[in-house]
């Protein structure tokens, strides 16, 4: 088989083109006016002249990562967020209409909490599971698959998920262990043994449960999908949608944990490149799935383990760049603009990062220098970022508009920024909060840009 | 031995540094000093780390070779020498309350474990009053305090002020560190110094805990 995802394919700019034009369209949104379709239209356009590197939008797009900061300044706590979605939509919409910022992210991240207690999910401890009922959910940390299960994995990663690893991080689904493997039914005789299982009581139990948290996750689907169109029909477009994750962080951060996926380098370094490349197809289709499902072009990559400080840059060439790439390729051949959000620093990345086609990505920086980042990284594609939120939660209003100005002039200097913090903004003052946004939006204009 | 042994070690070639310690203790070399040689090695693993040559990685493993070889070292000790051995120094450490986060937090106690430290790890979402108790029960030279999240910038703060409270503070050093945490976090907080890495927090501790003996 040729190796796939190593260039981008010839008709990659026309299917980008067609997606920003279906995505600024706002096709499906139920505008309250023209005057707020116009203005969708406008900021949707900033982030695509942004993106694409051929012209300097009128002005910088200021899209800053809410996180949960709407719930804290609607002075809601994080269970009732998760437990109540009339209190979520309400926290989304008043954070909107207070803060005007270009784009708002979907509250796709304040997961429905009766779901994860129905299925007894063990990956994390939420408001009232296990962490305050103020604070947010909290990941925790633990090897969920050991390294001598690296080869099931790579043999079959949706068995491997389907018998081992779901039964282990879904207290309710333990008896998913018992599903058939599937290639196997494939002749008459093969059809009883394959339904024994679901015959028994406990993967019956299992499937009930899945019934059960499939429709309140309905529930809270229809509750967003409404809030979504409030905000958007007043003219403002989302700043992502979709979701997908480097190979090597599915692997780091929920399967192997971070102590044994470094250490992998050195003791399964084989394992954990092929466990990689295996995942990458699912990261790919799951990405661009995803974003269909939300009718946007710019799916949010979270990127972890190759972080600086994580790995040497060899390390990070071998075990994690490769994948991701592929996933990056793999993406942009769809028409998809990958929103590759770089947690913590990635000043010694700038350089490999580059290998990127031109003006197909945004890369969102975190820690990072951003006027190296805007020297390198910057020629080939869009960065955005990167107000601190050590800045924002223990600052004060001057310091955070010294930060922002210095920020618009360095990286947003000729268009290919968008404005951003560094990562969600929980736990910001909101007075530091709204200097941010109100700053910038009028220090960002272009003096040059068609207006 | 003594030079491949530590060259196996930097050079994290695992299974022949834990060959070689075996080889070692059965020979009849003294455990202590096989330790030593593992104690050199992670320094300079650790030098590697702040020239940019080694990452986390590299001091994770190292720091495991070290554990695996002073767990085949134990029964080589006599009973006296394993109950005198003495400590660098003492670390009270912790993720203040309402963090549960313990990846960070972990890998410093580790490396404060393998450099010598005795390290008295209250684990996660500790509260001010846990951080005292312990800091009168162990009175440790330095207390380290780990926040990954944003929203617990004012649990840092608190805590220290906690502290401040009690008049312990001019017994300790504190250092805090995790994800955001940064020399404005520490202005905010408090806290004596910052440690942006895991080797940064061995440093601070050795300063310290040699400033007090």
């Amino acid at each position: 088989m040729n190796e796939r995802w190593i260039t981008p394919s010839s008709d990659a700019d026309e299917k980008q083109e067609s997606q920003f034009e279906t995505w600024i369209s706002g096709e499906n949104v139920p505008f309250v006016s023209v005057e707020a379709k116009e203005a969708y239209k406008a900021r949707a356009t900033l982030i695509k002249d942004s993106i694409q590197l051929t012209k300097a939008p009128r002005r910088i797009p200021i899209c800053p990562s809410a996180g949960f900061f709407p719930i804290q300044y609607a002075g809601v706590s994080m269970y009732d967020a998760m437990y109540d979605y009339d209190v979520l939509t309400q926290a989304w919409i008043t954070y909107c209409k207070d803060f005007t910022p270009d784009a708002y992210n979907a509250p796709t991240t304040i997961v429905p909490g009766r779901v994860l207690d129905i299925l007894d999910f063990k990956l994390c401890r939420w408001p009232g599971h296990g962490v305050s009922k103020q604070l947010e959910y909290q990941y925790v940390e633990k090897a969920y698959m050991q390294a001598e299960e690296y080869q099931d994995l790579i043999d079959d990663p949706t068995g491997f998920f389907m018998n081992v690893y779901l039964p282990r991080i879904f207290g309710s689904l333990k008896s998913l262990d018992k599903i058939p493997l599937l290639p196997p039914v494939n002749e008459i005789v093969c059809v009883p043994p394959a339904l024994i299982p679901f015959g028994t009581e406990d993967v019956q139990t299992a499937f009930n449960h899945l019934a059960i948290a499939g429709e309140e996750t309905m529930r809270w689907l229809t509750a967003v999908r409404r809030l979504n169109g409030t905000i958007m029909g007043k003219g403002y477009p989302a700043f992502s949608g979709g979701f997908t994750k480097a190979p090597f962080d599915v692997i780091g951060d929920t399967l192997r944990g971070t102590k044994e996926v470094l250490m992998d380098m050195y003791r399964h370094p084989d394992e954990l490149i092929e466990a990689c490349e295996r995942i990458t197809p699912f990261m790919i289709k799951s990405g661009v799935a995803s974003c269909k499902a939300a009718g946007h072009i710019m799916p949010f990559i979270p990127l972890h383990k190759g972080a600086d400080g994580f790995m040497s840059d060899e390390q990070f060439r071998t075990f994690y760049w490769p994948t991701l790439r592929k996933v990056i390729i793999g993406l942009v051949n769809e028409g998809l603009v990958p929103q590759l959000f770089a947690e913590g620093g990635y000043n010694q990345r700038l350089e490999v990062i580059c290998d990127v086609p031109k003006g197909k990505v945004v890369w969102w920086f975190d820690l990072t220098d951003m006027s190296r980042a805007k020297e390198t990284v910057g020629r080939v594609a869009c960065i955005a970022g990167n107000v601190p939120l050590s800045l924002l939660c223990t600052g004060s209003p001057g310091d955070v508009k010294a930060y922002c100005k210095n920020l618009v002039e360095v990286a947003g200097r000729d268009g290919g920024f968008i404005f951003s913090t560094g990562a969600g903004m929980q736990g910001s003052k909101a007075e530091n909060v709204r200097t941010m946004i109100d700053f910038s939006m009028d220090y960002g204009i272009y003096k040059s840009g068609d207006q | 031995m003594s030079k491949e042994l530590i060259d196996a070690m930097v050079n994290m070639r695992e299974q022949q540094a834990i060959d070689l310690a075996k080889r070692m203790l059965d020979e009849g070399e003294n455990p202590l000093k096989v330790l030593e040689l593992c104690r050199k090695a992670l320094e300079i693993v650790g030098k590697q780390f702040e020239t940019g040559r080694y990452f986390l990685p590299e001091l994770i493993l190292s720091g495991e070779m070290l554990k695996k070889i002073s767990k085949m070292a134990k029964p080589f000790m006599r009973q006296d020498v394993k109950e005198n051995a003495v400590a660098l120094g003492k670390v009270v450490i912790g993720s203040v309350k309402g963090d549960i986060h313990d990846i960070g937090k972990d890998i410093v106690v580790f490396l404060l474990d393998v450099n010598g430290f005795e390290v008295h790890d209250l684990g996660v979402d500790v509260s001010e009053q846990k951080f005292i108790e312990a800091i009168n029960q162990v009175q440790p030279e330095v207390v380290g305090m780990s926040a990954l999240l944003t929203t617990v910038f004012e649990s840092l703060k608190r805590t220290i002020e906690a502290i401040n409270e009690t008049g312990l503070r001019d017994k300790v050093k504190i250092m805090i560190g995790g994800g955001a945490v940064d020399e404005k976090v520490k202005e905010y907080s408090g806290a004596d110094a910052y440690g942006p890495d895991a080797v940064a927090a061995v440093k601070l501790a050795k300063a310290w805990a040699q400033m007090q003996t």
